[in-house]
């Protein structure tokens, strides 16, 4: 029998709850030679900045156990490029398309926000948490008022479905997601990045040109499930999960914690048919437990 | 691009941590171009390895590399016989050799591997091959069964002593080269893109870059390029890793 694998965040649907994570699967095109963009829930395309950004010097990528940090820096064309050439492409691919985007002031995400509000795309995800660059917003994600401020700034300019994407960064991630839900956010996408470091001790240089970068990763997993946990409890808004998610077991654990949809990243660097793998394997994991829709297992843990 | 299994048929230690594989693989083996690359997976690691083809036949594909790290040695204990996940080919290979260009294919170290089959293809080419010492040297008899090749080192142990740019340039100056082919260390890349520059002689370089998707979609492995006169971004797995000399910010 079919299984119902249709989610929905804030009225937006995905007819599933996979969501490629912004800023590891470009505006689709790449991955679009391996398999159709429509087998996704949605797509959260790179995290995109008011005018073209070049990103940070290379080497931005540095291996971890059991993960990676990279220090890209929002490198993209531009919100005016986005819409004009890469949008309209996307909306055709049968998939849910966030726009992700990202900003160093609260005029330039409202500038943003604005623009994005006289498009057809389905929703907008605030980054507000980008570990690698003064622009990219992390200043308004590591405190509860800044958070607030720009939230609420972005909620006066669009009419779209606003996801706010949260840092783990921080003391308590369960304040910053109360301070953006009374800012008027429909949703709250978490984790980004945790800020880490890799040193060759060789030259006794940080690998990364940038020094420091955004780690992620399996190795970051059980952090992101207690830190989904740890929101669901705290707001009424919806929550959208990842964070080193690598197998359909780690995608139901997820929505076990709480997240009614889940974004994959990192695995799609290690393997370019994950999300399909997972997509699969969660309703192979369906069968097995005799459940029907996929919405039932969401926030179903049982805390001791 | 596929991504496919391969299996290793042949193994080969051509110096003290340099490994040579042949992997079969139909897929890869048709679709491939001297210069492209493959990304393999290894268990237990969450980045693929990007590894250059070094020679292309029917139905498999050869790759050399030197092993540098955690992921290098777990690929170097791997035998024949065992199923490898591949992504491949990626990236833009060397341009197609005209019948009437004459090639100097200048390879340093580690870099040397990738020249291999644009070597094989060429009807009229020069190699020059250069490695630090003598225990480094490697695919000598392989290039020298496409034509002439000479091989330096560094300190003199084995064959010529000098630098590849040294005799690049005598090779410039003693005969009508019209297209230079490297790969290697950056520093020698930026003295042969020096070189072809003043000799206004076109040429091609293969970079290497750290990556994680391999694809082009994560952006991690960045390089700068000049087109029409601006700086750009440009990546090299999905730009490259071939590029125009003249193009790379070196």
């Amino acid at each position: 029998m079919t299984k119902k694998m249709e989610v929905e965040v804030a009225g937006v649907r995905f007819k599933n709850p996979l969501i490629a994570a912004s800023g590891t699967f470009g505006y689709g095109r790449e991955y679009e030679k391996f398999y159709s963009l429509s087998n996704l829930g949605g797509i959260s395309v790179k995290g995109t900045t008011d005018t073209p950004r070049m990103g940070n010097l290379s080497p931005r990528i540095a291996e971890t156990p059991m993960g990676m940090l990279n220090s890209v820096g929002l490198e993209n064309p531009g919100i005016d490029h986005f819409i004009e050439h890469e949008l309209p492409w996307l909306m055709q691919k049968n998939t849910t398309i966030i726009a992700n985007i990202a900003a160093g002031t609260e005029d330039l995400y409202a500038k943003i926000a604005q623009k994005l509000d006289k498009t057809n795309i389905h929703m907008v995800e605030l980054n507000i948490s980008c570990p690698n660059v003064k622009q990219g917003g992390a200043a308004f994600g590591t405190s509860a008022k800044a958070a607030f401020d720009v939230v609420s700034r972005v909620r006066k300019k669009t009419k779209k479905p606003l996801m706010v994407k949260l840092s783990p960064n921080v003391t308590s991630i369960a304040e910053i997601a109360k301070a953006v839900e009374s800012a008027g956010a429909d949703a709250v996408s978490l984790i980004n990045t945790l800020l880490g470091m890799r040193i060759d001790i060789k030259t006794r240089r940080p690998i990364l040109k940038n020094n420091v970068g955004g780690l992620s990763g399996p190795a970051i997993f059980p952090i992101a499930v207690r830190m989904v946990w740890q929101v669901r409890k705290a707001v009424k808004i919806p929550v959208v999960g990842g964070g080193g998610i690598s197998s359909a077991e780690d995608a139901i654990e997820m929505m076990v914690a709480g997240a009614c949809a889940f974004q994959i990243g990192t695995a799609i660097f290690t393997n370019p048919y994950s999300p399909l793998d997972i997509l699969s394997g969660i309703e192979a994991w369906m069968d097995d437990n005799n459940i029907q829709d996929i919405n039932e297992i969401v926030g179903t843990v049982e805390d001791w | 691009m596929f991504k496919t299994t391969a299996r290793i048929i042949k193994k080969d230690l051509l110096q003290r941590g340099i490994y040579s594989f042949v992997l079969e693989c139909d897929l890869i083996a048709k679709a491939a171009k001297p210069g492209q690359f493959v990304n393999i997976f290894i268990e237990g690691f969450t980045l693929r390895r990007p590894i250059s083809i070094c020679e292309i036949f029917e139905n498999s594909f050869r790759i050399v590399f030197s092993v540098v790290g955690k992921g290098t040695s777990k690929m170097a204990k791997w035998d024949v016989g065992k199923n490898v996940d591949v992504v491949g080919p990626l990236g833009n290979g060397f341009k197609k050799i005209d019948s009437n260009e004459k090639l100097l294919i200048v390879g340093g170290g580690i870099g040397t591997p990738p020249l291999l089959e644009l070597a094989k293809r060429a009807r009229s080419a020069r190699v020059i091959i250069g490695f630090k010492t003598k225990d480094l040297v490697i695919l000598e008899q392989d290039f020298l069964k496409h034509g002439e090749t000479i091989v330096c080192t560094d300190d003199g142990t084995y064959s010529q002593k000098g630098l590849v740019t040294k005799f690049l340039l005598e090779s410039i100056k003693s005969d009508d080269f019209t297209r230079i082919a490297a790969c290697g260390p950056k520093p020698m890349l930026k003295e042969i893109s020096k070189i072809a520059k003043n000799f206004k002689i076109f040429c091609e370089i293969s970079m290497e870059e750290r990556m994680a998707c391999g694809v082009g979609a994560c952006l991690g492995c960045q390089c700068i390029i000049y087109k029409e006169g601006k700086k750009q971004s440009a990546h090299v797995c999905k730009d490259g890793p071939v590029f125009k000399a003249q193009e790379v910010f070196l």
